[in-house]
């Protein structure tokens, strides 16, 4: 909502000089209406003035030149060179002066143009911002003028170069030359043209006509003809053209600020108004929040309306109101012989500056009372509607209905409609019809201000895809109260505007009675909620500058405040104009609670903190995923997993199923890095899944997911990691199982891990072509780990085991074996097999190759003997290998190398 | 032999200073001192002297022994600390070149942000909870008093599972002050941070999927001063001490009174500038007094208990905090990019 601080003076007395925006902006925010941005209006145009030409002449080097005279109030006159032809001696036009600032940021200074000084710019709507909505009479239509003509074709031009005054053009139509132009009126002029031997007056609208130029003219119709009547193309005339200068018909006089004309002399000020509140999105609203904000008086206009058409409206139509639940109120007022025309200069600018474009009298007198009381109006042709009956009711089944936008529109049963006894003339609430649009001067006009459900014209616009200014405020709830108020005021400016003449008497519709919420004043309890000492005559003080009515304790909310139904709304505006920043802040003690990490919470931080300690770098992916991921990864075509939950309405593909697995978002974040060229990367993510329950929630569980790629990596890399992450946890008995079957992993490089037989998750190398399918030619590693699994085998708190008193003994031990034995099983043959004394076996060797038969490995370990009781002997240490070689050989025919 | 004991003096006092290494050193020692020695030497002649002279030479002798003895000890000790210094210099290594890499992971941003904001409630007494993201629209929205026909429930702003309406991608961490009403004792001090869901094209400052942190206070005699006082402290652990705040009224369904907080623009102090976008004034975060609607919907009575609760969107946080540009690096996870952090 843009608010005109101009505007807003007439409500309440509050200059830029008492209270600066940026004062205003802040007093405004903190009392509850939040102000986006402030704009100063006036920075936007300097020293551009209203310029009278005394004088214009041909510029003496160009073909197409002008040179203007200009007073612009000052001592001396100005000259400035121009190319348009549509100015004559006596306009009035918009001067943009030396050092002069237009609108986007355009500089104008003084130079020369073709040897002659200028010394500055004559302006077109455009330079100044605005369309022919804003100066109706800007519109330019050029004549053809023959000294212009340039013939497509050289060799085969349509007017001779040397044509004369009297020669025959075709037709009746002869080239004439002007001997005088004389002002008729806005943009027509008495034009006296000379066929040589002939001279007529003709009335002309097009403006580059000039004495001395010879132009096309019509004998038979007495017309000076446009490049239409030739038929002629914009390139064979390039310089009648339909633009040109904004030639002034305004109250105004050589000097003035044309920045001032045009209302730029204001400060607007963009409000962000919250959904609650859509009393606060027109100027009564605004103006309201701010006599209270800054303790001002509210003055409020109430509207006279003379009605001297005479008749009643009651006697012209009947409104029927077949949808009480939609349509709460329908007030109507009938115009008539209404005149369009533009609409007055104030008008203009206060519309424009509240961020709407001007149209002509009657739409900009909706559009106007729309912004100053917050009511969507809509006007129509009541000739167009059969029998004189309004019918508010919903859309048979079939109907259609071109809006005035031109589109055909196919309306549904629950669209709420205006209609008369035939057919809907406009979609409530939304926008009107074009079979009763009002298209020009009109007998009989209807004025329609009424109150619809906000949550009906929503669905309808949504539905219709037609958000309009009407739709967005209806959609929020209106004040039911407001349309006879805001009725009234149209007709006045009717009135005001010499638009029409009203006729008497309101249809005033409301089809059930308008309820009136009241609510109790409790001071203890609103001072309870907000923890304050506030007393009782302040929040009575505050209420009712804000428009509440109080009776004893009973509060009556007003109409426009149908956000107030509980007393902690009542608590919210005391809040707010006693000041949220001068409630105290303290703290209300209470009952003291332990708070704190869960376990599991520090269960999950303890897996971060050890991934990031082994070099991993934290991620986070989107839970969602494209349902073509599966097959990217290989997931097998009959996995359950296969078995997401969808979004029914997604932004794309990409992102519109729950992933059931977590390697399709870390191979998309590794491929990334790949692709940005990154040499290697090492990542975690502690994230979700989601599986589908039968209730059609999800079971939202987390996954450990490892991922890497890089020079230095291998599957024991990952591995590693693996390890290290399950040790730090605590978890025991941990055991990895070759795994050939998982289709997104190299089969011979991936494994599931368990702790006892409890499975924690997978790790391994990516199937190759898994990585094709994400187009990169490296190796990448990635592991999946059960978070939940993780979390139900994690190590307790440590029990400290005494440090040994005697010192270990250290034997090698390499043995050879046939190669297809997996290396862990002989460690863990060994570790059984040792007896007391040994404590640890590592390996350190495997090889295959020279001395080593074909089929056969050597395999090498560090086997660690110590006693709890004594410094170990060699026979200790004999006795133990001998085992251990024993069991070697007896389980896998192993022998010493 | 007087004479022959002050030649040896001279001799081997000189041999002894010029020594330049250990195993020369000992050899000195022995060929002066040694059993075979030249000052044995000396001493086997003793024989020789009269009674008289005996003791004053024997003395003599003693005391040059002891002078020579000095001489290799202080000798000695000269190598020894010279060899350490060559020995030092041969080691020195140029201390310019790079250390051997150790490579620390690093946890993502938005991450930091939050543990952040989890350490400073937890140190008050709160908890953290945490719910389904895949959520009933009663929870979502009818708990929370969101009307049927609110804006935010359309299926353009909305990502939903069922026809009905009835399952959809929660859009705020509200919803849990919702289970954490009906599922745990009062009272209740409770943050719930996690991941929400909005149908937002992605460009610099949207994301389909993005994180909310949301708290909330449910006791006995909890006041509007009280949400304050915590935010306030709250934000002046994340910002730093002395930082302005301003609460300002705004309007959430599930609160009221509701606000928003804003923090004095940093950069600018307040005057208006471009991180401020002229407003002087950043917002941070919305909050406000649990709706008793809210609470008697939950099963808590209003009149006896009152609450508040607030939210906040971490990714602004964590892009202010760490001047991050735009969203997608959050979601992009460019290695070069995490590394900052």
């Amino acid at each position: 909502m843009n608010l005109s601080r101009k505007w807003l003076n007439e409500f309440v007395d509050l200059s830029l000089d008492e209270v600066n925006d940026r004062d205003f902006a802040e007093a405004m925010s903190v009392s509850g209406s939040k102000v986006e941005v402030t704009e100063d209006l006036s920075v936007k145009m300097k020293n551009v003035k209203v310029g009278l030409i005394t004088a214009l002449d041909k510029h003496p080097n160009s073909d197409h030149m002008l040179v203007a005279q200009l007073d612009v109030g000052l001592e001396s006159p100005v000259q400035i060179c121009t190319g348009a032809w549509n100015v004559h001696v006596g306009d009035l036009v918009p001067v943009a002066l030396h050092n002069a600032l237009l609108p986007g940021g355009v500089k104008i200074t003084k130079g020369k143009l073709r040897g002659v000084a200028s010394e500055g710019m004559l302006c077109s709507l455009k330079e100044l911002d605005c369309t022919t909505h804003d100066f109706a009479y800007g519109v330019i239509k050029p004549a053809a003028i023959l000294g212009d003509y340039h013939p497509i074709d050289p060799e085969k031009p349509s007017i001779a170069a040397d044509i004369q005054a009297g020669d025959k053009i075709f037709g009746k139509v002869v080239a004439a030359a002007v001997k005088a132009v004389e002002a008729a009126d806005i943009n027509l002029w008495n034009v006296t043209v000379s066929t040589g031997k002939d001279e007529a007056v003709a009335l002309c609208d097009c403006q580059n006509v000039h004495v001395g130029d010879l132009v096309a003219y019509d004998t038979a119709k007495n017309h000076i003809c446009s490049l239409d009547d030739l038929r002629a193309k914009q390139e064979e005339f390039p310089h009648c053209i339909a633009d040109g200068i904004l030639v002034l018909h305004e109250d105004c006089k050589p000097g003035d600020d044309v920045a001032v004309m045009l209302g730029l002399d204001d400060h607007v000020v963009e409000f962000e108004i919250t959904p609650n509140r859509p009393d606060c999105l027109c100027m009564i609203g605004l103006a309201r929040e701010t006599a209270v904000t800054f303790c001002k008086e509210l003055k409020l206009h109430e509207p006279v309306v003379k009605a001297t058409a005479g008749g009643d409206i009651n006697d012209l139509a009947k409104v029927i109101v077949e949808e009480p639940e939609l349509c709460l109120r329908y007030t109507a007022r009938m115009v008539k012989n209404v005149k369009i025309a533009p609409s007055p200069a104030w008008m203009r600018e206060r519309i424009r500056n509240a961020g709407m474009r001007p149209i002509n009298n009657v739409v900009d007198i909706t559009n106007y009372v729309m912004i100053e009381y917050g009511q969507p109006m809509h006007a129509f042709d009541f000739a167009c509607v059969n029998n004189q009956e309004i019918h508010v009711r919903c859309a048979k089944e079939g109907e259609t209905i071109q809006t005035l936008d031109g589109n055909e529109r196919k309306l549904s049963t629950n669209m709420l409609c205006i209609c008369d006894t035939d057919k809907p003339v406009g979609v409530a609430g939304v926008m009107g019809g074009a079979n009763s649009e009002i298209v020009g001067d009109t007998a009989m006009v209807l004025f329609e201000s009424a109150n619809f459900d906000g949550a009906s014209i929503r669905r309808t616009a949504t539905a219709l895809g037609m958000r309009t200014d009407a739709s967005s405020r209806y959609e929020k709830g209106l004040d039911p109260q407001n349309t006879y108020k805001a009725i009234q005021r149209a007709c006045e400016l009717i009135e005001l505007l010499g638009a029409g003449e009203v006729v008497e008497g309101v249809i005033d519709v409301v089809p059930t009675a308008l309820k009136q919420t009241t609510l109790k004043l409790e001071p203890e309890k609103i001072n309870a909620l907000l923890g304050t000492d506030i007393d009782e005559d302040t929040m009575r003080d505050i209420l009712v500058r804000l428009g509440f009515t109080l009776e004893g304790d009973t509060i009556y909310v007003p109409s426009w405040r149908a956000d107030v139904v509980h007393y902690s709304d009542i608590a919210e505006e005391v809040a707010r104009f006693y000041g949220y920043n001068e409630i105290p802040t303290k703290f209300s003690g209470g009952i003291t609670t332990a708070g704190g990490y869960t376990e599991t919470q520090q269960f999950e931080r303890q897996i971060g903190q050890c991934c990031r300690s082994m070099g991993l770098d934290e991620i986070i992916t989107y839970s969602f995923i494209s349902p073509s991921y599966y097959d990217k990864i290989r997931m097998p075509v009959d996995s359950p997993l296969r078995d997401s939950l969808r979004i029914l309405n997604p932004l794309g593909e990409d992102t519109s199923i729950m992933r059931t697995t977590i390697l399709p978002s870390m191979l998309e974040i590794l491929t990334r890095n790949y692709n940005y060229r990154n040499k290697s990367a090492a990542l975690y993510e502690i994230g979700r899944i989601y599986l589908k329950r039968p209730d059609g929630m999800a079971d939202e569980p987390r996954i450990v997911s490892l991922g890497a790629y890089g020079p230095k990596l291998s599957f024991f890399t990952l591995k590693g990691w693996v390890e290290c992450l399950l040790r730090d946890l605590g978890v025991k008995d941990v055991r990895f199982a070759a795994e050939r079957d998982n289709a997104s992993y190299h089969p011979g490089r991936c494994a599931r891990v368990f702790s006892g037989e409890k499975e924690l998750g997978v790790l391994g190398q990516i199937h190759p072509t898994v990585a094709e399918n994400y187009g990169v030619d490296a190796e990448l590693y990635c592991a999946e780990l059960s978070f939940d699994a993780l979390f139900a085998v994690r190590g307790g708190l440590p029990v400290y085991q005494p440090l040994p008193r005697f010192p270990s003994v250290t034997r090698d031990l390499a043995v050879v074996c046939d190669a297809a034995i997996p290396v862990g099983e002989l460690a863990d043959c060994i570790l059984s097999s040792g007896g007391k004394y040994l404590k640890d076996c590592t390996l350190f060797d495997v090889y295959t190759g020279h001395h080593i038969a074909e089929g056969k490995k050597s395999v090498a370990f560090s086997l660690t003997m110590r006693s709890d009781e004594q410094t170990l002997t060699d026979e200790h240490a004999e006795e133990t290998m001998a085992a251990v070689l024993q069991a070697l050989k007896e389980r896998f025919d192993a022998v010493m190398r | 032999m007087k004479e022959r004991m002050k030649d040896l003096r001279e001799s081997s006092i000189k041999a002894i200073v010029e020594c330049d290494s250990a195993e020369l050193l000992e050899a000195l020692r022995v060929k002066y001192l040694g059993k075979k020695g030249e000052l044995t030497g000396i001493l086997r002649q003793m024989g020789s002297l009269s009674a008289e002279e005996r003791p004053a030479m024997g003395q003599l002798a003693n005391q040059l022994r002891s002078e020579i003895e000095q001489a290799i000890d202080e000798r000695r000790a000269e190598l020894t600390s010279k060899m350490m210094e060559m020995k030092l210099e041969r080691e020195a290594v140029d201390v310019t070149l790079p250390g051997e890499e150790v490579r620390l992971g690093h946890k993502h941003p938005m991450y930091n942000v939050l543990d952040q904001i989890k350490d400073i409630f937890i140190g008050m007494g709160f908890e953290i909870v945490e719910g389904p993201e895949v959520e009933l629209a009663e929870y979502n929205f009818t708990k929370l008093n969101i009307e049927d026909s609110h804006p935010s429930r359309d299926w353009t702003d909305t990502f939903y599972f069922t026809e009905d309406g009835k399952i959809l991608l929660r859009t705020q961490t509200s919803p849990m002050q919702v289970h954490a009403m009906e599922t745990k004792t009062l009272p209740i001090r409770m943050i719930a941070p996690g991941r929400v869901y909005r149908k937002d094209e992605v460009d610099a400052t949207h994301s389909p999927m993005f994180h909310q942190i949301e708290g909330m206070v449910i006791d006995k005699g909890v006041t509007m001063a009280d949400l304050k006082a915590t935010l306030n402290l709250v934000v002046e652990k994340i910002y730093g001490k002395g930082t302005v705040t301003r609460f300002r009224p705004h309007h959430f369904p599930f609160t009221e009174p509701s606000c928003e907080l804003d923090i004095q623009c940093h950069k600018c102090g307040g005057k208006g500038c471009p991180t401020c976008k002229g407003e002087g004034w950043i917002e941070v975060l919305g909050a406000g007094m649990v709706h008793p609607k809210v609470l008697s919907g939950c099963g808590i009575d209003p009149d006896e208990y009152s609450g508040w609760a607030f939210g906040m969107g971490l990714e602004r946080l964590a892009m202010g905090e760490y001047k991050i540009t735009d969203l997608r690096l959050i979601f992009e996870n460019d290695v070069r990019f995490l590394e900052q952090f």
